[in-house]
């Protein structure tokens, strides 16, 4: 068989500085959905913490250890961030692989809630969205998952088919908001 | 319009797509006979006034939500995940 050369969802398309703000691409070693069984969050969470060293975040969360991070994704749903997970998570929840079904973009410097601002709904400003906050919505018209990883440093996920489009537009954006700086 | 999601918070529309009237809980039993179920599949009020509804929180924690909203002001009175009845208030 041919030798075949694997891409990033981004190959190519990141880093991309403007204005004080850069977005890279980040490769997971892997991606995978928890979803616990009824009744068995707490035990998930549990099971987490032994395996991993973090806890199974709630709604609008995100939680991390040295090796992983957890951002919550939906109802009840999380995405385990690192190497893969350990096999004993599965006894509490369905662990189904994402890895290759994501795109995960960082945006980080100052200004980033303005970038963000002109391409989603939700208020992401440091006073409402905070440190170790996560969140589901849009970027333009498509789904993301957004979390805060640092003071001013935002994750942005979303599907791999659509990584060309998402850097197109937090490109726009950054341009945007850099030419509306220097106006001023 | 925004809706109060009860996992999210609150939330521009666009997030959400409407099914149509909470009906679809309301399921009559298969022995129900033809009159209930030409209701259910077909008939379908018309209230200018306070109405339930099922919304899916699309763009965001993929919920089905029952919607109690007045078609007249429009607003939205009651917001509860379908699934285990957690229920909230506009005022929460």
């Amino acid at each position: 068989m041919a030798s075949l050369t694997a891409l990033t969802p981004a190959q190519d398309l990141t880093p991309i500085t403007i204005g004080g703000v850069t977005l890279s691409e980040e490769v997971p070693e892997a991606i995978a959905a928890l979803m616990p069984y009824a009744g068995q969050t707490k035990a998930l969470s549990a099971a987490l913490k032994e395996a991993h060293g973090l806890a199974l975040p709630g709604p609008n969360r995100m939680t991390k250890s040295d090796s992983h991070r957890a951002t919550w994704s939906g109802l009840d749903q999380a995405f385990l961030i690192g190497p893969p997970p350990a096999s004993e998570l599965a006894t509490h929840s369905a662990v189904v692989d994402q890895s290759d079904a994501w795109v995960v973009l960082t945006l980080e410097g100052k200004g980033v809630e303005d970038v963000l601002a002109r391409l989603t709904p939700i208020d992401l400003r440091g006073g409402s969205f905070k440190r170790g906050h996560a969140a589901r919505s849009l970027l333009g018209h498509m789904n993301a998952v957004f979390a805060r990883d640092a003071v001013d440093r935002i994750t942005i996920m979303v599907f791999r088919s659509m990584a060309q489009t998402a850097v197109h537009e937090l490109e726009e954006a950054m341009k945007g908001v850099a030419a509306r700086a220097s106006a001023n | 319009m925004q809706i109060r999601c009860p996992l999210c918070g609150l939330r521009d529309v666009r997030e959400f797509t409407i099914k149509g009237h909470a009906i679809a809980l309301s399921r009559p039993a298969p022995d129900a006979g033809d009159e209930a179920w030409n209701a259910y599949l077909h008939l379908r009020e018309n209230p200018a006034g306070v109405t339930t509804e099922l919304w899916h929180h699309t763009a965001g924690c993929g919920a089905w939500l029952k919607v109690t909203r007045n078609t007249i002001t429009h607003e939205i009175l009651k917001v509860a995940l379908v699934r285990d009845g957690v229920e909230r208030t506009d005022a929460d």
